[in-house]
C-alpha cells in the first residue's frame, strides 16, 4: 500500500486538520512508514477469529432512564472561547 | 524528608514526627529549586497545597484522618481538576480549566491527599519520550541529556528527583511502565476497568487505564487502594469489590510460578538490560519461585495491531476538540470550516496530527476490514496467548523496555523507532491485563525496569511479588546523584 501526498491532503480534510505546506511531504513519509509497520498484520492468519470487543467480555451496563445530571450551563460556558446570551458563537454558517 | 516513601510519610504523620504543612512545604521548596532543571511539572498548585495541608493537620488533630490525610502527591495533567488547568500536554488545552474533578482526583481528595500540582506528559499521552509535550520535554533526573520515557514522564521524573512521593499516571501502550523503568521508579497499570476513566482525557478508550506511580510496590498498593473504585459514570468501569492491595504484600513466593516468554528476550534487547532482568529472575528463584519457559507466539503483532487500534480510537476521541466549546480557538476564523481546520492545525502537535490521520485512514471506507477488523482479530490472538500462558503460570516477567533511557532527539524523526519502545508493554493493554514495572538494576548509570504481567484482577499478587523483590534488593531506593 503506497500513500501519496494527495491521500494525506484528503485525510486532513476529512479530519479537519490544516496541514502546513512545508511539512506535508514529511508527514506523508512518516505516515507511509507507520502504514508499512501496520501492514505486518496482513501476514497473520486470522481465519475464523472473532474480532475482540472487550478484554473480559463485559457488556454495556444499563441504568434506569432517569435524569442524573444537573444543569451546569454557566460553568461550561464560562470556559468557552465565545458565547453570547447562553449560546456558543461560531462564524456565520447560513447567509 | 523528601526520600520518605508514602508508607513512611503516613507513619510519620500518624506519630506526629512531622506535620503535613512541614512535608508539603519542604517538597514545594524542592520543586521550586530543582524542577526548572527537570520540567516535570506543568502546574504547581503551591497555595492550594499549603491550604489543604493546614486543613489536613487540623483534621488529623481532631482525630479523624483518612489514609492519605495530609499526604502530598501529584496528578498527571491528564486528570481533570476542578479550577486547575488541565492541559494534557497540549496547546489545544493550554487554557482549559475544568469545572469538575476526575473520579481519580475525587478519590484522592476523599482519602485526604494534598495535591502538589500537575505533571508534564507527552501531548494527549501520545509518545514514549515526553518530547511531544507543548510545555517542553521532561529531563531524566538520572541523566539530563536523556528522555524520562513517556507519556507519564513528568510523574516518573518527579518521583526520581524526590519532588513527590507518589503520582498518578495513565497507560495506553506502556505510558506508566516505560517511564517508570527509565526513571527507576515503580509503576502499575491495573486491569482494564479497575480504575475509573471518568474525567481522564481520552486517547484510546479501549486501552486507556490509570494507575499509581511511586518509589515502592508497597506505596503503589496504598495508592491503588485509594484510586480503584467502581464508577457508574464510566461505562467500562468494572463493578467488582476493591480488595486491600496491601493485604498480601508479605506472602512468601515459594509456590510462585513465573512465566518467562522467549519472545521478550530476543533480538533488539540491550545486553545490559537483559543481564539486569536475568539477575532479578535469579533473585526470585532464590526466594523459592519457579521459572517456567513460555511462549507468547503473537507478540510480534502487538505493535502493528496497536498502531491501528490506538490511532483509530484517537481520531474519534479527539474530534471533540473543535474550538467551539472549550480549549484553543484560532484567531479570526473566516467561516466554520476555517475555524475547525486552523484550530486543529494550530492546536495539535505533529505526533497527535499524525495519529489522527493514521486513524482516519484505517477507519475510512474500503480499508476498515483490512485494518481495524484485522487488528481486532489479532488482538484476540494476543489475548489468547496470555490466557494459555496463565493456565500454567501465576505471573509473567521480562524487561519493561528494550533499552535504558535514550538521548533527546535520538528517535526524533522516526516515529516507528519510537513506537518500538513499547514493544514489551503494548500487548498487555491490548489484552486488558495488568502490568507493572519496578527497578532491577542499571546500565551505564541509567535504570532498568523489570516488568511483571499478571492475570486479570491479580494486582495483589503482582504487588506481592514486587514487594518481596524490594525487600531483598535496594534498586528502588537508589537516587540520582545529588538528589538523595
Amino acid at each position: 500500500m503506497t500513500i501519496e501526498r494527495a491521500d494525506i491532503e484528503k485525510l486532513a480534510e476529512l479530519a479537519r486538520i490544516e496541514l502546513n505546506d512545508a511539512t506535508i511531504t514529511e508527514t506523508t513519509r512518516s505516515i507511509a512508514d507507520v502504514l508499512a509497520l501496520v501492514d505486518q498484520l496482513q501476514a497473520a492468519n486470522t481465519e475464523g477469529v472473532t474480532p475482540m470487543a472487550h478484554p473480559t467480555d463485559a457488556v454495556q451496563r444499563l441504568r434506569p432512564d432517569v435524569v442524573t445530571e444537573t444543569n451546569q450551563r454557566e460553568a461550561f460556558q464560562a470556559i468557552a472561547p465565545a458565547v453570547e446570551e447562553g449560546l456558543y458563537l461560531v462564524p456565520k454558517v447560513i447567509d | 524528608m523528601h526520600n520518605k516513601t508514602l508508607a513512611e510519610i503516613i507513619a510519620g504523620l500518624n506519630s506526629g514526627a512531622f506535620s503535613s504543612v512541614e512535608i508539603t512545604g519542604h517538597l514545594l521548596n524542592r520543586i521550586r529549586q530543582l524542577d526548572p532543571q527537570y520540567n516535570s511539572f506543568i502546574t504547581v498548585t503551591a497555595e492550594a497545597a499549603l491550604a489543604s495541608a493546614e486543613a489536613a493537620d487540623r483534621q488529623r488533630a481532631s482525630g479523624n484522618a483518612p489514609l492519605f490525610c495530609g499526604v502530598p502527591i501529584a496528578h498527571k495533567d491528564i486528570f481533570c481538576t476542578n479550577g486547575v488547568r488541565t492541559s494534557c500536554g497540549s496547546k489545544m488545552l493550554d487554557n482549559f480549566v475544568p469545572p469538575y474533578d476526575a473520579t481519580v482526583v475525587e478519590n484522592f481528595a476523599q482519602a485526604g491527599a494534598v495535591i502538589l500540582g500537575k505533571t508534564n506528559m507527552d501531548e494527549f499521552a501520545m509518545g514514549s519520550s515526553n518530547e511531544t509535550s507543548y510545555y517542553g520535554p521532561v529531563k531524566n533526573p538520572w541523566d539530563v541529556n536523556c528522555v524520562p520515557g513517556g507519556s507519564s514522564g513528568g510523574s516518573a521524573a518527579a518521583l526520581a528527583a524526590r519532588l513527590t512521593p507518589g503520582a498518578t499516571a495513565t497507560d495506553t501502550g506502556g505510558s506508566i511502565r516505560q517511564p517508570a523503568a527509565l526513571c527507576g521508579v515503580t509503576g502499575l497499570k491495573p486491569t482494564y476497568g479497575r480504575v475509573s476513566r471518568w474525567g481522564m482525557v481520552a486517547f484510546a478508550s479501549s486501552l486507556d487505564q490509570a494507575g499509581p506511580m511511586a518509589r515502592s510496590a508497597e506505596d503503589c498498593a496504598l495508592m491503588l487502594n485509594a484510586m480503584a473504585s467502581f464508577d457508574p459514570r464510566d461505562s467500562t468501569s468494572i463493578d467488582r469489590e476493591v480488595p486491600d492491595y496491601t493485604a498480601n504484600l508479605n506472602q512468601p513466593l515459594s509456590s510462585l510460578k513465573i512465566g518467562i516468554p522467549k519472545e521478550y528476550f530476543g533480538e533488539g534487547l540491550n545486553p545490559g538490560t537483559e543481564q539486569a532482568v536475568r539477575e532479578a529472575l535469579t533473585e526470585y528463584e532464590k526466594q523459592g519461585a519457579t521459572l517456567v519457559d513460555i511462549s507468547l507466539p503473537h507478540s510480534h503483532l502487538a505493535v502493528p495491531a496497536y498502531y491501528v487500534i490506538a490511532p483509530a480510537e484517537a481520531s474519534a476521541n479527539l474530534s471533540r476538540f473543535d474550538g467551539v466549546r472549550y480549549g484553543y480557538r484560532c484567531e479570526d476564523p473566516k467561516d466554520l470550516r476555517d475555524l475547525y481546520m486552523r484550530t486543529r492545525g494550530e492546536g495539535f502537535g505533529d505526533e497527535v496530527k499524525r495519529r489522527i490521520l493514521v486513524g482516519a485512514y484505517c477507519l475510512s471506507a474500503g480499508y476498515y476490514d483490512a485494518y481495524y477488523r484485522k487488528a481486532q482479530q489479532v488482538r484476540h490472538l494476543i489475548k489468547q496467548d496470555f490466557v494459555d500462558a496463565f493456565a500454567t503460570v501465576d505471573v509473567i516477567m521480562g524487561p519493561t523496555s528494550p533499552s535504558p533511557a535514550f538521548a533527546f532527539g535520538a528517535k526524533g524523526d522516526d516515529p516507528v523507532a519510537m513506537y518500538l519502545e513499547d514493544v514489551f508493554t503494548i500487548a498487555t493493554n491490548l489484552a486488558g491485563l495488568p502490568g507493572m514495572s519496578l527497578p532491577c538494576g542499571f546500565v551505564d548509570n541509567r535504570p532498568v525496569g523489570l516488568q511483571i504481567i499478571g492475570n486479570y484482577f491479580d494486582e495483589g499478587l503482582m504487588l506481592n511479588a514486587a514487594h518481596q523483590f524490594q525487600r531483598a534488593t535496594d534498586w528502588h531506593q537508589r537516587a540520582p546523584e545529588g538528589l538523595e
